[in-house]
């Protein structure tokens, strides 16, 4: 498969001509196109076991007001399933040691538990509602959460080139129907199939959001992150800035390290 | 000079003709650069103080301009299975109409309860169809008692239910379009709904549907207002003119003053809004005065046996003057509301002025050149004359009871005009029997007004809304609204602080009230937007700092007098209980109840200014300081009195009333120009004062009465406008001016009489020298006012 479809990247790269052709191409094989990028995409991305960050959450209105959120975020790749997150809030003051835990899962809802240091408890958030603002941002849970190919149906819609890089552009469909989005319109570059832009449509199919990604690293050398996202929000004028720093992968977390019942012991 | 214009239009007038043809397409042409905006911000100009408040809080919080939907199930109770499916469906619909960006019902109401350590939140109503009637007595319990929801979204009666849409139209200057989508829509969704719902109604209400009643409702005017001005014209004109192409030649010069006036006010940049509409009728309703002028001179001397072109030349060189003075005091009234705090009536003003004036120049030119090429007839025979005379006589022999009772009647109507209050209320600004009125009005019925004002509250401190003193300080304002008998609901983050509380330990009822600590505040609010969904976030009562909040609050349907009353006691309130935190005030009721005062302020000042420029004009018009100090008490008198009058009436003085005084003095003191004129002149030849009053009386009075009787039809007809501003505006001005011609005929005669009466001696002499002065330096000392008309 994966040869296959470097083969058409290839084929694509070299002729324009054959690229316009494909735009006609039927139905059934852009879903397949699109699926075949997405798959190799996740394929890319296998292995790359655990990671700790530092993260700065920038929110801004039209108005010009600014606010700044800092996190730590613990992230483990779980094989044939979901990845698991792990959230620790250091600004502002008011929910420093807040930590919230989440597991990704293909096949059913993700899970979520939030600790409340000031309650002392942890609370599972039982919501199908995956799609409100992660802290205020401009940023939804759902956004943020890992990438996963049951999430999507996928459709490949043309070859174009993004601020002078080259990109398939994939429609994706969320498959779960309490989404924020009808769908979403992702740039991958064709070298390394980095997501370099995405645009997230709402429910009445209007623009609601742009995503940009800048900054990428090889980490690994073989793992590509990139360190600034930038949402921006059409619709409300509001944007938000999101800055990772100190990313280091292999730090030792195991499965014990994502356990609800751990949670309130996390620093 | 004169006589080069008048014996070019005699001359040439094909080349004329040809050439005002062109010259007013040219101008015409301009047509195509007038859009027309419905929003209701083109009351307000960009530095408005309230405004920038408005467009502040709009920016630091979401936007909240919205679309309601009400619904109204017959059966009277919301909570059933059937009406909850209805009322979930156009929830989900709703989030479908163009530019929507959160949909807020009963049915999607974000209920959050405890599950041993679980937190749930989720919508109040799922599976409508299926529920017991045990879970519909729930979610109605639920519903009365959440305060975010009773009053708010659904009555306390379970009567009727509001689906509110928010919706994000882009700041572009002109957004008409975009408010004509998003209301299409949602009526289209709620008529689907009710040919499958049919035991519901369903109204409109919100901004939206207001900026989009501002639309339609002044294109409907537009659209029906000026054919059946034209059509009353046409009827006017036949029955005066006794002719049809003389009819035919007004209608063509009326057409052209209002295409070419349009035209330019489109090279000029202006935009057609509500306020501007009623331009065509106000303009045409003046040009007519123009043209029966000059017809009604022309048919007069064809009557006594001259020629087209002579009777045409008679016309023009007896009524050039007169027509070009009374022109320019109204175009100056007009102009003075430039002044008015409010750019919409600014514009009014101007493309009024330049309408006069462009009526005044076509009346002189092309007029005359219609006339002499069409075939108008006339046959001859005297002047049916002897109503006014005798009218004269009797006024002349009862001057000495005239003067006291028309002095007395003035003086007590005029002293009525206390009895007015400013006062503009933006939802009434529409007649009963139009949908946007009939739905505020069933709205405030069954659940609440529609007039909001939204209440920022800053700590001026990042995470600041979290701390329990603020929260207090919330909480203490949200009840002091609530107990104010203008409030009818009130939306408040404490309220959400204190049901957090509540699910966070067990659904306690005792925990029903504000965390102690601002960490656990702010970890319980970062839990609830965790599960909020989609659209339903806090983002609308939160700023990204969380350093301020809004609050909304619903009012009862009041004017702006109550409106700023409210928001002086509450900032009063505020200043006492909340010390620290910052509070400001912004709604559009709130733009549209300062805008009252503060314009009124400015058409104080533009009165004023009205007064001198046109009394200055007069003087030099009449050549006399006391003639022109004369005409003062007749200038004012019908303004006070039809104040008064409307005191009575209403009481009530809106944006539309406020420009009336400015814009009528320029239209009414024509007629005093041309009594004060005729008296004059008849004194001038040495008549005494009663023959002068006499004079006056048979040689104008016909036309006052025939200008008036045009003027007042044409004002009345604004009255049938579904905009309040327009039709009170059109109504005032009618009174305006059947008063100011009752005044020129019973009391102005009278008033002349006495005071020449007393001054006879000694002033004669002084205006006989002063007239025959007047001879010696103007060669023809009779042709500026004295124009002998019909």
């Amino acid at each position: 498969m994966k040869i296959f479809l470097s083969l058409i990247t290839a084929f694509t790269l070299v002729s324009p001509l054959v690229a316009q052709a494909d735009a006609v191409q039927p139905a059934a094989d852009a879903a397949e196109k699109g699926l075949a990028i997405a798959k190799d995409r996740k394929q890319r991305d296998l292995g790359w076991g655990d990671s700790e960050a530092k993260m700065t959450m920038t929110l801004r209105n039209s108005q010009g007001e600014e606010s700044v959120r800092e996190m730590r975020l613990k992230s483990l790749e779980v094989v044939d399933d979901g990845d698991k997150g792990l959230t620790i809030f250091d600004e502002p003051r008011d929910v420093k040691g807040t930590a919230f835990l989440n597991f990704s899962h293909t096949g059913k809802p993700d899970e979520q538990w939030l600790y409340l240091p000031a309650l002392k408890r942890v609370k599972r958030i039982a919501s199908r509602n995956k799609s409100g603002p992660f802290m205020g941002s401009e940023f939804a849970y759902e956004d943020m959460s890992s990438f996963e190919l049951e999430k999507y149906s996928f459709t490949y819609l043309r070859e174009e080139t993004l601020n002078g890089v080259v990109c398939h552009v994939i429609e994706q469909i969320p498959a779960d129907e309490y989404s924020g989005y009808t769908k979403q319109i992702v740039w991958l570059d064709t070298e390394h199939l980095r997501a370099q832009q995405v645009e997230f449509y709402d429910r009445k199919k209007s623009l609601l959001k742009t995503l940009n990604f800048s900054g990428y690293k090889l980490y690994k050398d073989k793992f590509w992150r990139a360190d600034v996202l930038t949402m921006v929000n059409h619709q409300n004028g509001k944007s938000t800035v999101l800055n990772t720093a100190e990313l280091r992968f292999d730090t030792g977390l195991t499965d014990a390290d994502f356990n609800d019942a751990t949670l309130s012991r996390v620093r | 000079m004169k006589t080069l214009w008048l014996n070019t239009i005699l001359r040439y007038p094909w080349i004329l003709l040809l050439l005002l043809l062109v010259l007013a397409f040219g101008a015409s042409f301009g047509g195509k650069n007038l859009y027309f905006r419905g929003d209701y911000k083109v009351f307000f100009s960009h530095d408005y103080g309230p405004l920038q408040d408005f467009e502040e809080m709009q920016r630091i919080f979401n936007k909240n301009d919205n679309i309601s939907v009400l619904v109204v199930p017959q059966n009277g109770d919301v909570f059933t299975n059937e009406n909850l499916t209805l009322l979930a469906e156009l929830t989900e619909q709703a989030w479908q109409t163009p530019f929507s960006s959160r949909v807020d019902s009963v049915v999607n109401f974000q209920h959050t309860w405890s599950e041993d350590d679980d937190m749930i939140v989720e919508d109040l109503v799922q599976n409508p169809q299926d529920l017991t009637p045990a879970e519909l007595q729930r979610i109605r319990n639920i519903a009365i008692n959440e305060p975010n929801l009773n009053g708010g979204l659904v009555a306390a009666d379970g009567r009727a239910a509001v689906v509110n849409i928010t919706v994000q139209i882009p700041d572009t200057p002109n957004n008409t379009a975009e408010v004509i989508e998003v209301v299409d829509f949602v009526k289209g969704l709620t008529n689907e709904l009710s040919s499958r719902y049919p035991q519901a109604a369903f109204y409109h209400t919100g901004v939206i549907p207001m900026n989009y009643s501002f639309a339609t409702e002044g294109q409907k005017d537009m659209a029906t207002l000026v054919p059946a001005m034209l059509g009353l014209i046409v009827l006017m004109l036949a029955v005066m003119l006794r002719s049809v192409l003389a009819m035919l030649a007004t209608v063509l010069v009326l057409i052209l003053t209002i295409s070419v006036t349009m035209g330019l006010g489109g090279w000029l940049g202006f935009f057609l809004s509500t306020g501007t509409i009623n331009v065509p009728i106000v303009v045409m309703t003046l040009a007519v005065a123009d043209c029966v002028h000059l017809i009604a001179s022309a048919q007069f001397a064809m009557r006594e046996g001259r020629s087209r072109s002579e009777a045409i030349r008679f016309a023009l060189d007896l009524n050039l003057m007169p027509v070009f003075i009374t022109s320019a005091t109204t175009a100056v009234g007009f102009l003075t509301l430039v002044l008015s705090e409010s750019p919409v009536l600014a514009d009014f003003g101007i493309l009024s002025a330049i309408g006069v004036m462009v009526a005044f120049a076509l009346s002189v030119t092309l007029l005359p050149v219609l006339l002499l090429l069409l075939p108008v007839r006339v046959k001859v025979s005297p002047e049916h004359h002897g109503g006014m005379e005798k009218f004269g006589g009797w006024v002349v022999r009862h001057q000495r009871t005239l003067l006291p009772v028309t002095a007395l009647l003035m003086l007590i109507f005029g002293s009525l005009v206390t009895l007015n209050v400013v006062n503009d209320e933006a939802t009434k600004y529409f007649a009963k029997g139009t949908d946007f009125r009939d739905s505020v009005d069933t709205q405030e019925a069954y659940l609440s007004g529609t007039q909001t004002i939204d209440w920022a509250l800053y700590t001026g401190e990042a995470q600041g809304v979290n701390d329990p003193a603020f929260i207090a300080k919330t909480e203490a304002f949200a009840e002091w609204l609530r107990q104010q008998p203008e409030v009818d609901h009130v939306t408040t983050l404490s309220d959400t602080f204190k049901r957090l509380n509540k699910n966070m330990h067990g659904d306690d009822e005792s925990y029903y009230r504000i965390p102690q600590d601002r960490e656990l505040a702010a970890q319980y609010l970062l839990l609830y937007e965790m599960s909020l969904p989609y659209g339903l976030d806090l983002n609308n009562q939160l700023n990204v700092d969380k350093s301020s909040t809004r609050l909304t609050s619903t009012l009862k349907n009041l004017g702006s007098k109550e409106i700023v009353a409210l928001e002086d006691r509450a900032r009063a309130w505020f200043a006492e209980n909340a010390a620290g935190v910052r509070l400001t005030a912004a709604s559009p009721g709130l733009m549209f109840s300062h805008i009252g005062e503060t314009n009124m302020d400015s058409m104080i000042i533009s009165m004023i200014a009205a007064l001198i420029l046109i009394s200055a004009l007069l003087v030099v018009a009449l050549r006399s300081l006391r003639l022109g100090a004369i005409s003062l008490i007749p200038n004012l008198g019908p303004a006070l009195v039809g104040f008064g009058i409307w005191g009575l009436i209403s009481g009530e003085i809106n944006l539309g009333l406020s420009i009336v005084a400015s814009m009528t003095l320029g239209i009414i003191v024509d007629d005093t120009v041309h009594f004060l004129a005729k008296y004059k002149r008849a004194r001038d030849d040495g008549k005494d004062a009663e023959a002068a009053v006499r004079y006056a009386f048979s040689s104008v009075g016909r036309a006052l009465l025939i200008t008036t009787v045009v003027l007042v039809a044409g004002f009345s007809m604004l009255a049938f406008s579904a905009f309040r501003l327009n039709s009170d505006m059109g109504l005032a001005t009618a009174l305006i001016i059947f008063i100011a011609l009752l005044v020129d005929f019973f009391f102005l005669p009278a008033f002349l009489l006495r005071l020449d009466k007393n001054n006879q001696a000694h002033c004669n002499a002084e205006e006989q020298q002063k007239a025959r002065q007047d001879v010696q330096q103007d060669p023809n000392p009779a042709s500026i006012l004295t124009g002998e008309t019909l």
